[in-house]
């Protein structure tokens, strides 16, 4: 690991001001932020980042805290996976939420890892992964080999001529079908974005990854109570029972009258997209209609409307449609 | 939108124009550092802030028993309790670590008085090399503390931390199960 600097504010105050950033390319940086670190080491390992000045921001107060509102439900961005997976209100209103976490990495890992860094933990390309090899996120402009390279847990939907990094959390697909939106913290005080509005596609500047700017930090993940009521699922399709990234995942809200009618629908997918990806074409065409096996295979086949495959990845157009039939199957208590 | 009364330094967040300078001083790069390891106090100084706790252990305590294995949170090997948490130290800033309560493979047993988890390794045959033996002992203590371990199957998925390239899950698995059914006395 590079050398760097130490410093733990105690305040956010003092941590925005500190101006630590968080875009991916080598140059810009300089100073990063530090809480659960379980990315963030694993990047500073394998040379992917070198910080010169690392933040430590797990002394922030009141971050790692779950406050229950009367219309809101709000994660601190220092609450761990794990906290967050058994907190009895998260079990029983956003079972997606839990479930969803729970599929994601290792027990010793959530022991570490915080909500607000998962939402900001980097693609698990093998070329962004190995600085040897050229890449645009991780070097803009220096090529993609991942394009007609080994490609096979990457993207099908959002890629660009520049990058087809897959979006590798678990979370965030979870996130997507409540309506969640994140609190940032910065320089100019506090402001709201949509979890939806989070994260950018790569289009011709794969290293800008997210809307948040240098020192901008995410402090709380709010979770409207609109949602309550919802029937909510993930399903995570891997390589292994446990313990990988999806090849294919997808969180699945459903709202449904007595007799099966779905009145809304909300179906976000991970492991098959550049960011977290909702999937409105699915959505509309279950609402209206009584939730059976048939309407399940026939809105999923909708959800690869938009893949472009890239050789080795091509498997993905599939198992998307199904994993997303499976998921409405299970949600609906059809399987 | 009304969200729960609560501050996240609202009111204490200044513009920028004006503000104080960055973290004050952003220099430090090592450090006196103070760790609470199986109960004892260490003091290490002048350690480089980069070090992980993993690396601390082995390298400047000398408390090998926690294994290197991949360095980057995917095998296990190096698992150790935090305040009582399942971590990889690997994954860890030693200096992140003051004030908190460090337990290793070994604080929970010694040779003639061993930990009724370790027993049942040896009882179900649960290594071959021995490798990640220690992390999956730590693992596994946790595991129990958690309550995860009423199916076979449940031990296996929360378990899924610790990698054997020996192939010993089946006994790993027992071994964990045995102990947490407390059957055998330690």
């Amino acid at each position: 690991m590079t050398p760097f600097t130490y410093a733990k504010p105690e305040s956010v105050a003092q941590a925005v001001r500190s101006g630590a950033g968080h875009q991916s390319d080598a140059k810009s940086s300089a100073l990063d932020f530090f809480a659960g670190g379980t990315d963030m080491v694993q990047l500073m390992q394998e040379r992917v980042r070198n910080p010169e000045h690392v933040v430590d921001i797990t002394g922030l107060p009141q971050l790692d805290r779950i406050e229950v509102g009367e219309q809101s439900t709000r994660l601190g961005a220092l609450v761990r996976m794990s906290d967050a997976a058994s907190h009895p209100h998260i079990v029983e209103v956003f079972p997606v939420v839990a479930e969803a976490l729970l599929a994601s990495a290792s027990p010793q890992v959530r022991n570490l890892a915080t909500l607000g860094g998962n939402l900001l933990q980097r693609t698990r390309c093998g070329y962004f992964r190995d600085v040897v090899t050229p890449c645009n996120k991780r070097i803009p402009g220096s090529g993609c080999p991942a394009i007609d390279g080994q490609n096979r847990g990457l993207a099908i939907l959002g890629t660009s001529q520049r990058c087809i990094a897959t979006y590798a959390g678990d979370f965030a697909n979870a996130l997507m079908v409540l309506d969640a939106s994140v609190l940032i913290a910065g320089s100019a005080g506090l402001r709201t974005v949509a979890l939806a509005d989070l994260h950018r596609q790569p289009g011709d500047t794969p290293h800008l990854e997210t809307h948040l700017q240098p020192g901008e930090l995410i402090v709380a993940i709010e979770l409207p109570h609109l949602a309550v009521g919802l029937r909510s699922h993930y399903l995570k399709v891997r390589d292994r029972t446990s313990f990988a990234f999806a090849l294919a995942s997808v969180a699945v809200g459903l709202d449904m009258a007595s007799d099966g009618t779905v009145r809304d629908a909300r179906i976000a997918v991970g492991g098959v997209a550049t960011t977290p990806w909702r999937l409105p074409r699915v959505e509309q065409a279950l609402r209206g209609h009584k939730l059976d096996a048939e309407l399940c295979r026939a809105a999923s086949a909708l959800a690869s409307a938009d893949a472009v495959p890239h050789g080795q990845n091509a498997f993905k157009v599939t198992l998307l449609e199904r994993v997303v039939a499976r998921g409405l199957e299970e949600t609906g208590g059809l399987a | 939108m009304v969200a729960p009364e609560s501050s996240y330094g609202e009111e204490s967040v200044p513009p920028t124009s004006g503000a104080a300078p960055a973290v004050e001083p952003h220099t430090i790069r090592s450090v006196d550092v103070d760790l609470t390891i199986n109960g004892a106090q260490h003091r290490l100084a002048s350690l480089d802030v980069n070090a992980t706790l993993l690396d601390c252990l082995r390298d400047a305590l000398h408390l090998t028993g926690t294994k290197k294995g991949c360095g980057l949170g995917q095998c296990g090997a190096c698992t150790v309790l935090v305040d009582g948490r399942r971590v990889n130290a690997c994954l860890c800033l030693a200096v992140m670590q003051q004030g908190k309560q460090i337990t290793t493979i070994e604080g929970i047993g010694i040779e003639g008085d061993l930990h009724v988890l370790q027993s049942a390794f040896i009882r179900h045959d649960a290594f071959q090399c021995g490798y990640c033996t220690s992390g999956q002992i730590m693992s596994g203590l946790a595991c129990i503390h958690e309550g995860h371990t009423r199916s076979d199957d449940e031990v296996r998925e929360w378990m899924s931390g610790n990698l054997c390239r020996c192939g010993a899950y089946t006994n790993i698995v027992a071994a964990v199960r045995e102990a947490a059914q407390g059957s055998v006395a330690k």
